[in-house]
């Protein structure tokens, strides 16, 4: 059973932050306003939780003009790819073990 | 056991979240259902009342200037209109009611990969139609129409590329029936995108 914690990853532990990592897998790039909208947070929520997965090294960012508007596109890492993937294996390991108990 | 429940509603929370970032699911079936009728009223009204005139074989030059077939193409864009504005209006609501924005990431990807092959497949569609090769108009749109859901069906719902696959078919068949080109015409536009409406509406939005 210990051997199942393997793989799990802290900055994961929050759902914004997964919420986060699952639509950047999903999306090539997605900016500031369009994570907020999808994930229905605020401004200062969603900039923390994107610092820290930042530090993490599994998004990055880039600042752009929109039609003369700034505006940050966010895209994830292979890092982050590798992390996002490795944890949801683990969430289905923990999943098919207890069912199979 | 509660902590297995919290990795259940993980993987749900991340499923819900990769398909609600990556696909336009307001997509409304009824503005399916609402197109192919616009479609099935605009072929009858081409038939009946504008004076429509088949064309004998695919080269049959007609005068783009003919009354009969000016009506034609006016009905053809009013049906591409209306079908666009019921289609925003109904996917609007839509998406309101889930207390969303049609104008968002996906939405935006599915229209871009949409509209790249309708607008090249419409130009040509136009310049044909001026040298007076109406025979074109059908196979053209039908075919064009086909490519351009195919593409869409990317980013809404996966049963779109059926859609586009049979009216890629249709298209292609009715090249070699230019006499019939209304009536593929009409079961493409009108017949399959009712079909498809209905079948969306039942199995994801009732």
């Amino acid at each position: 059973m210990i051997m199942l914690g393997i793989g799990f990853h802290k900055a994961f532990e929050n759902r914004t932050r997964l919420g986060i990592m699952s639509a950047l897998s999903v999306n090539e790039k997605l900016d500031f306003n369009a994570l907020k909208e999808y994930l229905k947070v605020t401004d200062g929520n969603l900039a923390s939780h994107l610092k820290a997965l930042e530090k993490e090294d599994f998004i990055r960012f880039e600042k752009q003009f929109v039609e003369r508007k700034p505006n940050t596109a966010y895209y994830i890492t292979q890092a982050g790819k590798d992390a996002f993937a490795t944890h949801v294996r683990a969430l289905e390991q923990l999943i098919q073990a207890q069912r199979s108990v | 056991m509660n902590k297995n429940q919290d990795y259940i509603s993980d993987i749900a929370a991340i499923r819900v979240m990769m398909e609600r970032t990556s696909k336009f699911l307001s997509l409304s079936g009824w503005a399916g259902v609402m197109a192919g009728l616009y479609a099935l009223v605009g072929a009858y009204l081409a038939y009946q009342l504008a004076g429509f005139v088949p064309p004998k074989t695919l080269l049959t030059v007609v005068d783009p200037t003919e009354t009969g077939f000016l009506f034609s193409v006016a009905i053809a864009i009013a049906v591409l209109l209306f079908s666009i504005l019921t289609a925003a209006y109904l996917s609007q609501r839509r998406a309101e009611r889930k207390g969303e924005s049609i104008r968002n990431s996906s939405s935006k990807q599915m229209l871009r990969y949409m509209s790249t092959p309708l607008v090249a497949g419409g130009l040509l569609t136009i310049i044909l139609l001026l040298q007076g090769l109406a025979a074109f108009a059908a196979p053209l749109t039908l075919l064009f129409y086909g490519l351009s859901l195919f593409n869409a069906s990317h980013f809404t719902f996966s049963e779109l590329r059926y859609l586009g696959f049979l009216l890629i078919i249709l298209g292609l068949s009715s090249v070699l029936a230019p006499r019939l080109g209304l009536l593929f015409w009409a079961i493409g536009f009108g017949l399959l995108h009712i079909v498809y409406g209905v079948y969306i509406h039942m199995k994801y939005q009732r």
